[in-house]
């Protein structure tokens, strides 16, 4: 018989190909940038790489940097989450409310996070069951869940929270506060599972080709509520941390988180269509903003210019991609 | 040949249509039965109801003797029937591993992929099949073809008992084609069976043991390839009754004055040319993946030509985008009226002035509603639409009464040029002739009228002249003597006619 094989000539040997699977363009992209921007900035501004300056850019980053994490989750099933800054402060009032009516520091915690995890299901169970554009209904739970605190909080900020729970943002280890650690562990954790873990995997089928992935024998649905679910949870924990380190319940915190989150997602080379990012990725971008808005600090440039750049470097990453993808998708 | 699949009197309706109505068949084990039928024949709706995606209304399926009813595709998966679909189901931004395997990868410790078995089990998989991949690759670095194998692949990999096919081939290259029928081969002396749908009646005797015919979701013929000639199929894929609703033809043609030359977008159609008189009804006739629409929307400007060009009275016209057909007289009322044609849920008058809205506006830009009130109760008689007002929303009339609202709104250009695509799809008898009424009198007035549509005996009833396509190739042209479902059907199918009936090369020049 003969043989017929279907041979394909590979363009690059296989271990590009396979590093490059791990490390995709953007992250790669993203790495070289900061790495570069970094040593320009060492040179222009020496205080920029000192010990305390590096530990105010983790400590800044921590709270958008955890929220990236579910970000980037959702945004690669082909959804979207505007909710999580409402969430980040509705899990520091419910703490904070708890602890001045004398509950115990852990229980108080546990409270707050199952808010914040109840918000995730409402928002999920939304989207997937009665078929909610993921945008309406996160922007619904967002207007909501910021209307609730302030109900519940009667208007005012929760003062004066004890050491007990203050701890767990204030403390620290080997000189860095905890918060910079829970931020690594969640980021080094989250990259894991969402490239090795077959539950979190099905995201990218999904974001891909929902109807495939349905007709692969994914639960959709399943899928969709974990997701909110867990973006949930993590606004929840770095609402948790960031009211630890201020020592008290802030109506106002989180207010506009989910655009810069959501900006940082796709700087790290996610997508709004879904089926493309990392938490790799979403973190660098994170990272990338935290230590522009650093710089332009130490540089001494207005605060009004800080908006402006992140702008147009948002704008011009995404042009890049587009070309990018054209140039590749161009008949051969 | 032990039975494998029994289907009793499986029935299913769609709102308006019957899709499939009371089909029984069997297939044995290590069959390839291949199903054909026109469009609409509810070959596709059957392979869906196998599979478990749709369910049946009424009837019964036994697989290996067992009844069985699939409340999801996944059931199907597991209880061993697969179908791969026309459109691909790969999500390009991942390996053909995670494809292949989608939901199915090996794990270990905490529900953590495995990947060297991933790619291992990928590798050995492909092998069996002489694919010289790497399992890594992403999938959207393969070419079509590649995809689609892929495809056929990652539905084998489930080890199905019962494979549907769905139009397997349509970007396949000949060598790929001949890889694909030698692995069914193989595949189905080891057991398999196929359900192999198509429209390519060449592929029917290349690869099947029996082929069965469909017609209007009905179980029309069964038989062994062996006794089978491919006119005795043509035969039987036609064979309905005419009615005539379509009226009269105007016996007077104007001049020649739209042509299309050479019309070419690589890979998607090649060398068009039409002509058009005014005055006429010209048929553009073809099946699933003939690519009329296509043809259609490049004329119009809406989609990118590679080469070719239009001319209208006398002048190439260049048509860049579909304001610019629209300027120069040329519709185009795309085949699916509610996605790209209507605005469903504005009231009916806003969408009979949408595509001529300068003509409503007076001094400051502002739109006159006085003006648009008096045109919409003019059209809406004209055109006999029924709706209880001109500010009812049009997704509560009829399908009827929406195209007439959809036609009406386009005759408001007085376009030189309509093209039409499925002018008819989901539209009630009435309504349709209608329609026909309409079309009849667009084309008195001088009008050229080019009208695409899978429904032949209305082709046959409404044009004075029909070109046939297949896969991006006009492959015969008839005039109204030569009419005949057979014929238009053969062209259709890629297959040249018997000489003895071959009524003109699609090539040949007019007088």
């Amino acid at each position: 018989m003969i043989d017929r094989r279907v041979t394909i000539p590979s363009k690059r040997p296989a271990i590009i190909s396979s590093l490059r699977s791990i490390i995709v363009f953007r992250e790669f992209a993203m790495l070289l940038v900061l790495v570069v921007f970094v040593i320009v900035m060492s040179i222009l501004a020496p205080i920029f790489v000192t010990r305390g300056n590096v530990e105010a850019i983790l400590l800044g980053l921590s709270v958008e940097g955890i929220i990236a994490i579910g970000m980037v989750i959702v945004l690669i099933s082909g959804g979207f989450d505007l909710s999580v800054g409402s969430t980040l402060a509705f899990a520091g009032v419910v703490t904070g409310l708890a602890l001045t009516a004398g509950i115990a520091a852990p229980v108080s915690i546990l409270f707050g996070l199952l808010a914040s995890l109840g918000v995730g299901l409402v928002n999920g169970l939304l989207i997937a069951k009665m078929k909610i554009n993921p945008f309406i209904a996160t922007l619904g739970m967002l207007i909501t869940i910021r209307g609730l605190l302030l109900v519940l909080a009667s208007g005012r900020a929760v003062l004066n929270l004890p050491d007990s729970f203050t701890v767990i943002g204030q403390g620290r280890l080997f000189g860095l506060q905890y918060p910079i650690y829970v931020m690594l562990v969640l980021v080094i954790l989250g990259d894991l599972l969402l490239r090795h873990s077959r539950f979190l995997r099905q995201n990218y089928y999904l974001g891909g080709n929902r109807r495939a992935a349905w007709l692969s024998g994914i639960n959709v649905d399943l899928v969709i509520i974990v997701d909110y679910g867990i973006a949930a949870l993590l606004a929840g924990i770095a609402g948790l941390l960031i009211t630890a380190r201020l020592g008290s319940s802030s109506l106002t915190v989180g207010t506009g988180t989910e655009l810069r989150v959501i900006t940082a997602a796709i700087l790290g080379g996610a997508s709004l269509s879904g089926g493309e990012g990392s938490v790799l990725g979403a973190f660098l971008g994170a990272l990338f903003m935290g230590v522009l808005a650093n710089a332009l600090n130490l540089l001494g440039v207005d605060v009004y210019w800080q908006n402006l750049i992140t702008g147009l470097i948002l704008i011009v990453a995404v042009v890049v991609d587009v070309v990018n993808e054209r140039r590749k998708s161009r008949p051969r | 040949m032990a039975q494998v699949l029994r289907v009793e009197q499986l029935s299913k309706s769609f709102p308006g249509v019957v899709a499939v109505n009371d089909v029984s068949f069997e297939l044995g084990e290590g069959e390839i039965l291949a199903l054909v039928g026109g469009n609409g024949a509810g070959k596709t709706t059957l392979g869906l109801l196998l599979s478990g995606i749709h369910h049946p209304d009424t009837g019964r399926m036994f697989l290996c003797d067992r009844l069985v009813d699939f409340a999801s595709p996944n059931a199907a998966i597991r209880a061993g029937v697969g179908m791969v679909f026309q459109e691909l189901s790969l999500v390009g931004g991942l390996s053909i591993s995670e494809n292949l395997f989608a939901n199915r990868q090996p794990v270990g410790r905490m529900s953590l992929i495995k990947w060297r078995d991933l790619y291992g089990q990928t590798a050995e998989f492909l092998r069996r099949f002489n694919l010289d991949l790497d399992p890594r690759r992403l999938v959207k670095t393969l070419s079509m073809g590649q995809q689609q194998i892929l495809e056929i692949l990652k539905a084998i990999s489930n080890n199905p008992k019962v494979l549907i096919l769905d139009e397997p081939t349509s970007s396949l290259t000949e060598s790929e084609l001949g890889y694909l029928f030698e692995n069914v081969h193989t595949l189905r002396t080891q057991g398999m069976s196929f359900i192999y749908i198509t429209h390519k009646l060449r592929e029917v005797f290349q690869i099947a043991d029996r082929v069965m015919v469909m017609r209007d979701g009905r179980y029309i013929a069964s038989t062994p390839v062996r006794q089978v000639m491919e006119q005795d199929l043509v035969g039987m894929m036609v064979g309905r009754e005419i009615v005539n609703m379509y009226g009269a033809a105007s016996n007077a043609l104007g001049p020649e004055y739209f042509r299309v030359e050479g019309l070419t977008k690589t890979g998607v159609f090649e060398n068009l040319s039409l002509r058009l008189r005014r005055g006429e009804i010209l048929g553009l006739a073809g099946l699933v993946g003939a690519r009329r629409s296509d043809a259609a929307r490049t004329i119009v400007g809406a989609d990118t030509k590679d080469s070719g060009r239009v001319v209208l009275n006398g002048r190439v016209q260049e048509i860049i985008s579909p304001a610019d057909a629209i300027r120069r007289g040329i519709a185009y009322l795309t085949e699916d009226r509610k996605e790209g044609g209507l605005f469903v849920n504005m009231p009916v008058r806003d969408n009979l002035i949408a595509p001529s809205l300068r003509r409503f506006v007076s001094r400051l830009d502002l739109l006159s509603s006085r003006k648009i009130e008096h045109y919409a109760s003019e059209k809406i008689q004209e055109y006999s639409i029924v709706t209880p007002s001109s500010a009812t929303k049009v997704i509560k009339l009829s399908g009827g009464n929406q195209q007439k609202v959809f036609i009406a709104a386009w005759m408001g250009i007085h376009p030189e040029v309509i093209i039409l695509d499925e002018p008819t799809r989901g539209v009630d008898v009435g309504a349709r002739a209608e329609i026909y009424r309409i079309l009849r009198e667009s084309a008195a007035t001088g009008a050229g009228i080019i009208m695409i549509s899978s429904d032949l005996p209305e082709l046959i009833g409404m044009c004075d002249r029909i070109v046939v396509m297949h896969q991006g190739r006009i492959t015969g042209e008839l005039t109204r003597e030569e009419f005949s479902e057979e014929r238009i059907l053969t062209y259709a199918a890629g297959l040249a006619l018997p000489a003895a009936q071959a009524p003109r090369a699609a090539a040949e020049e007019h007088p």
